[in-house]
Parts: C-alpha cells; structure tokens; sequence
C-alpha cells in the first residue's frame, strides 16, 4: 500500500502544474468574462516554443544549467506575442457581446491555433528531455522524486504569490480587482479598460505558456497536447470558483490530491475521481467554492 | 474540419508509358490500365499521426510509387495492380468514429474508389467493418489490433492483413516468461480505452497461464493523452513488480520513459513495450538499456534479412532520411497483399481485369511475401492475417540503441486457431498452440 506521503507529494506536484495553467484562465475570465477555450493552445505553443529552443540550446552545446532560463523566456515570448495580437487583433472587437459567443471566438481561436501549431511544427512529436534530469534526484521516504518536480512546486507557490502581491499591494493590480468587481463604474472612474484587458490578457497567455513550457522537458511535446488541458483547467477552476485566485489555488489542490489518492489507491476510478469531486462541489456550492456573492442587477 | 484531403496521384514515368500504350490499346487493354484508385485512410493530424499515420502514409507512398515503377522485387514485380496504376487518395483518421464512418461512405460513394485501406484505430476499425460491408465495397485493414473484428462477425468484402494485439501480449508474456523464470509479480501502465484494455486484459491472462501463482500488482489505467505519469510511477514503483507491462504508443510512451527513468522505474522493474518499436525508433537511447520492446510483428529491426525488406527499408530512407517504423511496414504489407490477390485474380481472369468478387475470393485464405515475411490470411474465414512476431531487449552500443536477445514466435504459437475467440484461447492455456 502507497504511503500518505508518496500520495500528498504526487499530489501537490500534479496541483502545481494544474494551478499554474488554471491562473491564467481565472484571471481571464475574472477580469475579462471569458472562458478563454484557446488556453489550452496558448498552452501547447508555450511547450513548443520551449522544446524548440531548448533542443538548439542542446545542440549548440551551451552550458545545460542555462536551458532552465528559456523555460521563462518561452513563457514570455508567447505572453508578448500571442496574447496582443489575439487580443488587439480579434478579442478586442467582441468586448460586450454575450459570453457565448466569446466562448464561440475563442473556441475559433483555439482551432486556429492547433493549426498555427501544426504548421509550424508539423504533426512529430518534440521532446526537451533535459532538464528534467539536469538537477537531479531526492529520495522522499522510498521513492526517488526529481529536483525539477520540487522545483515547478517552488514555481507555483512564487507565481502565487507574485500574482497575489501585484493584485493586493500595487496600484495597477487594485486598477484590475476594480475591473473585476464592475467594469462599467470602473470605466465610468476613469480606468482605462481596454488596457486593463490587454494587459490580463497578456499575462494570462504567459501563464499558460508558462505551464507548457515547465511540461515541456516532463513530456513529449505533441499535437492535440493543448485539449486535455484545458479540459482539467476547467474542472480546477470551477470546483474554485470561476475568476478567482484563491479558487484556483484550492481547486488545484483538490484535484490533485484526489487524483494522486485514486492513482495509489484505486487506479479504476482515477478517471472519474476528479468529475466525481467537481460534480460533489457544484451540489453544494453551484458557483464553485470561492465564488463571490452578487448583487442583483435589475 | 481536420480533415485533409489530398490527391495524390502517384503514377510514374512509367505508368505514364503504360496511359500512353492504353491509348492506342484495345478496349480490354484500356480497362485493364485504368488506374485503380485506393481510399488511404490514416492519421494525418492529432497525437496519432507522428508515431503512426504520417510513417504508415509515407510508406503507402513509396510502395505505390515503386509498384508503379516497376521497381519492387520479385514476387511483385509487375507494374501497378496487374499493370493498371495505382491512386491514392488520402484522408486523415482524427475525428472520431461518425466522421469516419462519412468519410468511409464519401470514399466509396463520392470518390468511387476501388478498394480502402487504412485504419490505425481500433474504434474506427469497428465502426467501419459493418459499413464496408454493407456498401460492398472491398477494405482492408491495415494495422487496428482489436481481435473482436473476425472473432465477434464475419465479413465478405473486409479484410485484414496485420495480426491482432493477441500476438503482442501473448508473445510478450511469453518472452518476460522465458527472460526472467523466477519473476514473482507483475504490473501494468495501459491508456483507458480499447487498446490498452484489451492489451492488459489479455497480458494478464497470459501471465496467469503461464505463471500459476505470479502477483498482479497495480493496474495503472490512465486517460489516453493525459502526460504526466508522476503518480502511476510512483504506484508502480511501490508495487515491486519485477515486470511492467505497457502498451503506450506515441506521445505517452515517449513521456512514460522520459518521466519513468530519471526515477528509476526502468531499473527497479522490466518494462515491457508491446508497441515500443516507434519511440525507440523516436528517441532512441534515451529509451533505457533493458527494455523489452516490441514492433507488433516482424518489422524493422525484427524484419527478415529478404530482398524485400531490403529494398523497403533503402526505398523509405532515401525518400525520408528515416528509418521506416512498423506502421509504415504495416502499410506496405497491405498493399503488397491487395497486389498479390489481385494479380492471383487476374491470372484466373484469363488476364483481364478481374472484378471485386474474384479479388475477394483470391485473397480469402492467401498467402503472400512482405517486407515482414510470410502473411497467412488464416484466421476469420480466410480474412484476418497471422503473422509470427519477435521481442528484444533494448541495449546501447556504441552511441547508438539496438536491441539483443531477440527471440521469435510463430504465428501458431502466439494466435488462436480460427473459430476461438482469443480470450477463451489464453484462458484455455494455449490450446493447440505448438
């Protein structure tokens, strides 16, 4: 039988990578009211891009140590590219219409993507194996765990509280919680709206990369990778409670405890065990755990 | 919306000779020389189409080029089908099963193609079998692995000419056996839905029969795509399973290695690949020393030292500076079977161009060469081919990865003889199995 701590580890490993991608789509829909469907793809170009660079970091012989640094600029190459031109360049002109027919656009958005990717890429699987094995490995109780596992953990919690911080304590994130309380009074105190929705925008795109490009030396970086993603970032979310953080974070946590549990345990369940606690959740709290209450606008 | 469509028509300079002769040729001559146009259906987009569709849609491109050419080695040496050239249309798998049933029924009732080969997924091989069936129109099979196909119905027009994952586990169990005779416990990392099911549910009772007593430890069943395996590794290390069992294929068994053995799983426990032979062809040493693999019958680096192999392999390699894996051999053993029963028709024919129906009955119960050796269409009526199949163990030489201990088994030993389903046969212990 699996020890506690074999199942509390897998578990806060698997919510760190899920907490980093269902950030980015929180604060997306938190400030923006979109359910960003093209997260997942945003995801999978941020894998991309790392297992592209990574692979002529290799080949070029450069010091290994300095390949963890393009998993960031990855990250920050498809923030500053992606994300303004699918916000200036399409999400822009939408801003008001219903929340389906956003969903509709950025759905159109992640098909475009997949085949952007496709194009670029082709349909061969990429792999950035070597960081993953570059720092090595701890022995936690009998199983060996690696470095970069405790590392993407470290990441999580510092993007947390990063986010958090800038939300809390700096002038242009309490601009943003304005945005997400109202935006029509916000708009009316004079804060530029546009700008707060390009700029969470931007970082929401990063905060996806981001998470593709941490992945991307764990896996085989493939075509459809971006699909399923989307699908657990989804559950995370709305078991937290959609657009918010701490949501996010204990959705995050739920779900991967829960999975890690079912793995050890009851591995015919794994599948169903995470539905199973997002079905348990919205029976008692429709709106997610950390849902704000609303007023009623008549 | 996946969908790509491609005409590719793939007639030589020699088959143009052979329009060019048509045209001046008598009516019988011309009909013989029309081009015969076969519905290619494989991944061409999603996780599937890098380890299996694009090498098995390349290999259907060399052969039809080469067969066109002239250029394949005896026994095929006739130009084309007979001397009629061959067309192929391609059309992507991804989608799901009703786009592959509409696709299936717009090849053959849009596209008019003479036959369809194709189908890498076990799902669309079951969808498909009864619509081939009822639009008449004569399929082959080239690589699903479900045995439920010939065991659950039988089929006039369809066909199969790559064994059944029955093979795979059964041979694999068979080797893990031999290889490690004082193993005491076993587990198993399968993607959850019919392949890897099916894989386990038949490795397991394999090992059962084989070894009375033997521990099943943890049965990890992850989604397919899921990715990350830090958990079921864990599982499986905790398990203290002498042998793991896994028929992940493409993007997850490239990630199984590459989170498995950083952590040690490669060297705590023997892990056995069924439908390894791509991602060590993929990622090569960076698969682990001591890895059992398998290529799901006789291909590449389990494939014969025969002429035809031979020229394959050069043919592919110049083409894609690839090594050909086994879905791009499955491919062309298809077609080279399409060939073979149809120029046995057409020799019966008088010659002439033969019809579906005497396709049909010369390919029932066939035997014919591939790049993989000898194929029987033994089993399900004369429809459903068995093939002898290998396992080897992965090991580092000189920089480059190989794999050792290769043991061979024959067809006779790893497939049930026809009329038994394969669940029954393993539980029966083999019966008839020499």
């Amino acid at each position: 039988m699996a020890s506690l701590v074999s199942v509390l580890i897998d578990g806060i490993i698997y919510s760190s990578y899920l907490f980093i991608i269902a950030l980015g789509l929180t604060l997306i829909y938190g400030v923006m009211k979109i359910l960003n469907m093209a997260h997942g793809s945003l995801y999978a170009l941020g894998a991309y891009v790392a297992a592209t660079l990574i692979g002529a970091w290799f080949n070029a012989g450069l010091n290994p140590y300095g390949s963890l640094a393009l998993l960031a600029l990855s990250a920050l190459l498809v923030g500053v590219i992606a994300g303004p031109i699918i916000e200036r360049g399409l999400l822009r002109f939408m801003y008001g219409k219903d929340e389906i027919v956003l969903i509709l656009v950025t759905y159109s958005i992640f098909l475009i993507l997949e085949d952007v990717i496709k194009l670029i890429w082709g349909v061969e699987s990429y792999t950035a194996f070597q960081p993953y094995g570059l720092l090595g490995n701890i022995d936690i109780g009998a199983l060996p765990y690696t470095v970069y596992d405790a590392l993407l953990v470290v990441v999580a919690v510092l993007v947390g509280v990063a986010v958090t911080f800038v939300l809390t304590r700096t002038r242009q994130g309490k601009l943003l919680v304005a945005v997400i309380h109202d935006r029509e009074i916000s708009a009316a105190m004079g804060i530029n709206v546009g700008r707060v929705y390009f700029i969470t925008f931007t970082i929401g795109t990063m905060l996806a990369a981001l998470g593709g490009a941490l992945i991307a030396p764990k896996v085989s970086v493939v075509p459809a990778m971006g699909v399923e993603v989307i699908v657990l970032a989804f559950a995370v979310v709305v078991i937290g409670g959609l657009g918010s953080l701490p949501g996010a974070a204990l959705g995050a946590l739920i779900v991967g405890l829960v999975r890690s549990a079912a793995v050890h345990y009851l591995p015919e369940v794994e599948l169903f065990s995470i539905y199973l606690v997002m079905a348990l959740v919205l029976i008692v709290r429709p709106k997610g755990l950390f849902s704000a209450a609303e007023a009623r606008k008549i | 919306m996946n969908t790509r469509r491609k005409l590719v028509t793939v007639a030589t300079a020699s088959a143009l000779a052979l329009g060019l002769a048509a045209f001046a040729a008598p009516a019988s001559a011309q009909e013989k020389e029309k081009p015969i146009r076969i519905g290619v259906v494989t991944f061409l987009s999603g996780a599937a189409a890098g380890p299996f569709g694009v090498p098995a849609r390349n290999g259907a491109e060399v052969a039809a080029e080469a067969l066109n050419g002239g250029k394949v080695p005896a026994p095929y040496t006739a130009a084309g089908l007979g001397g009629a050239p061959i067309e192929l249309l391609f059309v992507d798998e991804a989608g799901g099963t009703t786009k592959q049933v509409n696709e299936f029924r717009n090849l053959v009732q849009r596209d008019n193609v003479d036959l369809v080969i194709g189908y890498i997924s076990s799902g669309d091989c079951l969808a498909v079998a009864p619509v081939a069936e009822e639009l008449k129109r004569l399929t082959v099979f080239f690589d699903c692995g479900t045995p439920r196909i010939f065991e659950d119905a039988s089929y006039k027009y369809l066909f199969r000419t790559g064994a059944t994952a029955t093979m795979d586990n059964t041979a694999a169990a068979l080797y893990v056996t031999e290889m490690k005779p004082a193993l005491k416990k076993f587990a198993g990392i399968n993607q959850n839905y019919a392949w890897g099911q099916d894989s386990w549910n038949d490795f397991e009772a394999a090992m059962k029969v084989l070894k009375p007593g033997v521990d099943m430890g943890t049965s990890q069943m992850p989604k397919l795509l899921a990715g990350q395996y830090g958990a079921e590794i864990s599982a499986l290390l905790t398990s203290g399973a002498d042998v793991v069992h896994s028929s992940f294929w493409g993007g997850d068994a490239e990630a199984l290695i590459l989170q498995g053995a950083p952590r040690g799983l490669f060297k705590k426990s023997t892990i056995v690949m069924t439908a390894g032979e791509p991602t060590l062809v993929r990622l090569g040493t960076q698969v682990p020393e001591g890895t059992v693999i398998g290529a799901r019958g006789p291909f590449n680096m389990f494939a014969p030292d025969n002429e035809l192999n031979r020229w394959f392999r050069k043919a592919y390699e110049d083409r894609y500076a690839v090594v050909p894996s086994y879905p791009a051999y499955k491919m062309v053993q298809a077609i080279l079977g399409v060939k073979a029963a149809w120029e046995k028709a057409q020799a019966a024919n008088g010659g002439k161009r033969p019809s579906q129906d005497q396709v049909i009955a010369a390919f029932e119960n066939l035997s014919f060469e591939g790049p993989g050796g000898k194929v029987d269409m033994a089993l399900g009526k004369g429809h459903q081919a068995v093939q002898g199949t290998a396992y080897g163990i992965t090991k580092n030489v000189g920089g480059k990865v190989t794999v050792v201990n290769v043991k061979r088994y024959p067809a006779s030993r790893v497939t049930p003889p026809d009329g038994v389903k394969s669940e029954e046969w393993i539980k029966s212990g083999f019966k008839t199995a020499k």
